[in-house]
C-alpha cells in the first residue's frame, strides 16, 4: 500500500549565527517521510517562496516543495487546513516547534483539533501502517519509548529522538521545483499586541538560606547532603534485604 | 525552639536534702556578681554544666541545657495555614507528578499560581491517576482535584483534556498553568489550548505586573504579552511556596467528564537497552564502587534489573568500568529517580554527583559511611550475597507476574 506522507516544513534559524537554514526538527521530519513515502512524499510550507532555505529540504531528495505564499507574521493556520483536507493525507509529520517567529508549538495540536484528526506527540519510529491503523513508538524522556496505536489519518511531531536528517546536496537543492499557491492572507492580531525582542539572559537562582541564628548558617554552609532519616537494615540476611529492596524499586516502578 | 520549662519536683527535693549525695550540685551557683569594688566577678565552676559521663562540658552555642532546667521535645516548626474560604477565582495547576510525585518544575509552577492568587484566589491542582506525593500542603496547594479512575491510566491525552474541558465549564478558573516540560505537561496543556480556544503563553520564564515574558523561537527571541489564560511555565518561573501551609481540601468534578473513543491506544512501554540510553538523563542507575569484588555479578544484576550501569572512581580507577560509567564531580551528574549504590561509602565528590537523584538505595559493610547517611534504604551486608539473593528476587517476581498475567 502506497502511504500518502505529508510533512510541513518551516524554515530554520542557526542558532549561533542566526542564519536561515533548514529547520533541525523538521528536517527529521522530512527524513521520516522519506523513509516512509520515498519519492511519493509531499512536502509543504506556508511562506515566502523565494526564501533560499527551502532549497536545504529539496537537497534531501525531494522532486518538488509546496509553498502557500504568504507574508511573515500571518497565521498559517487556515491556508494548511484548507490544504490538507483536500490532499488526502494519511500521515502529516511536523517538527514540534518553530526556531523563528513565536515557536509556541501550536500548530500540529490546531491543526488536529480543527481536521478532527489524533496527534501524537514526539514520534520516534513508525513500525507499520495496516488497516488504517499506524503502529509506532513515542520518544519519552529519559530515552524509554512507549508503542502507540493510532488511527488514521492522524498528525504527529518529531523532535530529536527521530531519526537525524540526511545531508543536504547542492544538486538536487537546485534541480527541485518550489511550487506555489495563493491562499488568503489572515493576520495574527495577537502576535501584532506581543512585543518581540532579544532574548534575555534568565538569572540564575540563589540558593537562599533562610536561617535564624548563626549556628543555623554554619550548619547550612557546611553540612553535607544527608537525606535525613533514611532506614537502615542491619542484621539481616540477604534474601530480607533483597526483597526490601525490590519492594521499593516496584514502588518507585523502575523494574517493569 | 519551644522554651516551656517544666518543673522537676525530684531535683527540687534533692536540693532541699542537705544529706543527699547529689545537693551540691543542684546548688543554684551565681556565675558573675558584682564584687564590694564594683568589679565583676566570676566563678569559673558555675559556666556549663556536667554531662552524662561526668565531665563538665560547656557548650556556647546557646542551646545549653541545664541540669535542673527541663525542656519539652522540640516539635516540628509549624508553618502559618494559608486559607482560602470563599475563593474569588481558582488558578488551575495540572502538575507533571513524575512518579507519583511533585518534580522541582511542579512546584515552582505552584509558587507562580501562587503569585497569580494573591491572597483572594484559591490554587487548584489536578492530579491524574494514584500519586505518593505527601507534602501538598506545604507545596502550596488549597484544594485538590484527584481523577483516578481506570480511563486516565497509561497515555490518555484525549480523555485527559475531556476531563479539564469539564472543569473548564464547572469553575472556569482564572488561570490555566502547565509545566512546559517533556513529561506529559507541554503536551497536556498545548491540545487543552487547542480545545478551548485560548493562545497559551508557551516557555514563560517571567511574569510580572501582568506581563508574561516567554521564550520564542529557537531561544534567541523573547515575547512579552500581557498574561494569558492559559500558561504554559520553563522550569523556574517563579520561587517555590516555602513559608506557608496549605489546606489541600478535596474537590469533585461535579458531572464525570464523558468517556471517548480513544483514537490512540496506548501499547505499553517498550524495552529499551540500558546500556544505550546516557547516563546523565537515566532513570534508575546501579552504580558499583571499592566493595563489588565479582563485577560479572554486578554486570548480571544490572541486566537482570533493567538498570543503566554506573561506577565510583575507584572503580573506574582500577579498570573495573569504562571512564564514562564514573559518576561524580569528575564525571557524570546523574538525574536518576532511583539510584543504587552498591559499595560505594560515598566521598563528597560522589554525593554531589548523585545530589539530584530522587531515592538513593545504598548496599554497603558500614553502616558509619557518608552513603547510607544520604540514603533512603540501606542494607547492611555483602554485596555478592545481596546482588544474588536480588537477581533471585526479580526473576521470582517477573516469573510470577508473567503468571498472574495469564
Amino acid at each position: 500500500m502506497k502511504n500518502n506522507v505529508v510533512t510541513l516544513v518551516s524554515v530554520g534559524a542557526h542558532p549561533t549565527s542566526g542564519r536561515a537554514r533548514r529547520a533541525e526538527q523538521d528536517a527529521r521530519a522530512v527524513e521520516l517521510g522519506l523513509r516512509l513515502a520515498g519519492k511519493d512524499l509531499q512536502v509543504l510550507h506556508a511562506g515566502d517562496v523565494n526564501e533560499p532555505a527551502l532549497r536545504d529540504y529539496l537537497g534531501m531528495g525531494l522532486p518538488g516543495l509546496q509553498v502557500l505564499e504568504q507574508p511573515a507574521g500571518t497565521d498559517a493556520l487556515p491556508g494548511l487546513v484548507a490544504y490538507l483536507r483536500d490532499a488526502g493525507a494519511q500521515l502529516v509529520l511536523t517538527g514540534s516547534q518553530a526556531e523563528t517567529g513565536e515557536g509556541s508549538g501550536m500548530l500540529p495540536y490546531l491543526l488536529g483539533e480543527q481536521l478532527g484528526w489524533p496527534v501524537v506527540v514526539s514520534l520516534a519510529e513508525v513500525e507499520r501502517i495496516e488497516n488504517g491503523i499506524a503502529h509506532v513508538l513515542q520518544a519519552l524522556p529519559r530515552g524509554q519509548r512507549r508503542r502507540l496505536s493510532v488511527r488514521l489519518p492522524a498528525l504527529a511531531t518529531v523532535d530529536s529522538a527521530a531519526p537525524k536528517a540526511r545531508q543536504s546536496a547542492y544538486g538536487p537543492s537546485q534541480r527541485g521545483a518550489l511550487q506555489a499557491h495563493e491562499v488568503e492572507v489572515v493576520a495574527d492580531e495577537w502576535l501584532d499586541t506581543a512585543q518581540m525582542q532579544p532574548a534575555r539572559p534568565r538569572p540564575k537562582r540563589l540558593k537562599v538560606i533562610k536561617a535564624k541564628s548563626g549556628a543555623d548558617r554554619m550548619k547550612a554552609a557546611t553540612a553535607k547532603a544527608s537525606g535525613g532519616g533514611g532506614k537502615v537494615l542491619k542484621g539481616v540476611t540477604a534474601e530480607e534485604g533483597a526483597q526490601a529492596i525490590l519492594k521499593l524499586l516496584l514502588e518507585e516502578g523502575v523494574v517493569r | 525552639m519551644s522554651t516551656v520549662i517544666r518543673r522537676d519536683p525530684r531535683g527540687e527535693w534533692i536540693a532541699r536534702n542537705r544529706l543527699h549525695p547529689l545537693h551540691s550540685l543542684l546548688q543554684t551557683q551565681q556565675a558573675r556578681w558584682a564584687g564590694p569594688s564594683g568589679v565583676l566577678r566570676k566563678n569559673p565552676h558555675a559556666v556549663g554544666f556536667i554531662g552524662p559521663n561526668a565531665l563538665r562540658r560547656i557548650d556556647r552555642s546557646g542551646a545549653e541545657q541545664g541540669v535542673n532546667v527541663r525542656r519539652m521535645a522540640q516539635p516540628e516548626a509549624q508553618l502559618p495555614l494559608h486559607q482560602v474560604l470563599d475563593p474569588a477565582f481558582y488558578i488551575t495547576v495540572v502538575p507533571d507528578m513524575v512518579g507519583g510525585r511533585l518534580t522541582a518544575h511542579d512546584r515552582d509552577l505552584l509558587g507562580l499560581a501562587h503569585q497569580l492568587a494573591g491572597s483572594t484566589g484559591a490554587v487548584l491542582a489536578v492530579v491524574f491517576g494514584e500519586h505518593k506525593e505527601a507534602t501538598f500542603d506545604t507545596a502550596g496547594i488549597d484544594r485538590l482535584l484527584v481523577l483516578d479512575g481506570h480511563e486516565y491510566e497509561g497515555y490518555a491525552p484525549e480523555q485527559r483534556v475531556q476531563a479539564l474541558q469539564a472543569l473548564e465549564s464547572q469553575l472556569r478558573p482564572q488561570h490555566w498553568l502547565f509545566p512546559d516540560s517533556r513529561d506529559g505537561g507541554a503536551e497536556l496543556g498545548r491540545r487543552l489550548a487547542a480545545r478551548l480556544g485560548e493562545r497559551p503563553a508557551t516557555r514563560v520564564w517571567s511574569v510580572k505586573e501582568g506581563i508574561s515574558v516567554s521564550r520564542a523561537g529557537a531561544g534567541q527571541q523573547d515575547l512579552a504579552h500581557a498574561v494569558p489564560r492559559l500558561i504554559l511555565a520553563a522550569a523556574e518561573c517563579a520561587e517555590p511556596v516555602d513559608e506557608t501551609r496549605h489546606e489541600v481540601l478535596p474537590l469533585a468534578l461535579a458531572p464525570p467528564a464523558l468517556r471517548t473513543l480513544a483514537r490512540i491506544e496506548d501499547k505499553g512501554a517498550v524495552a529499551v537497552d540500558p546500556a544505550a540510553v546516557p547516563m546523565a538523563e537515566s532513570e534508575f542507575i546501579l552504580s558499583g564502587g571499592n566493595g563489588v569484588k565479582d563485577w560479572p555479578l554486578f554486570q548480571r544484576a544490572a541486566v537482570a534489573l533493567g538498570a543503566t550501569q554506573g561506577a565510583s572512581r575507584v572503580a573506574v580507577d582500577d579498570g573495573f568500568m569504562t571512564r564514562d560509567r564514573q559518576v561524580g564531580a569528575s564525571g557524570t551528574w546523574v538525574t536518576a529517580r532511583v539510584y543504587v549504590a552498591i559499595g560505594i561509602s560515598g566521598a563528597i565528590q560522589h554525593l554531589q554527583g548523585i545530589g539530584a537523584c530522587d531515592k538513593v538505595i545504598a548496599i554497603n559493610l558500614d553502616p558509619n559511611c557518608d552513603m547510607v547517611k544520604r540514603a533512603d534504604l540501606s542494607v547492611i551486608g555483602d554485596s555478592a550475597a545481596l546482588l544474588t539473593a536480588l537477581i533471585a528476587a526479580v526473576d521470582a517476581w517477573r516469573h510470577g507476574a508473567a503468571r498472574n498475567a495469564a
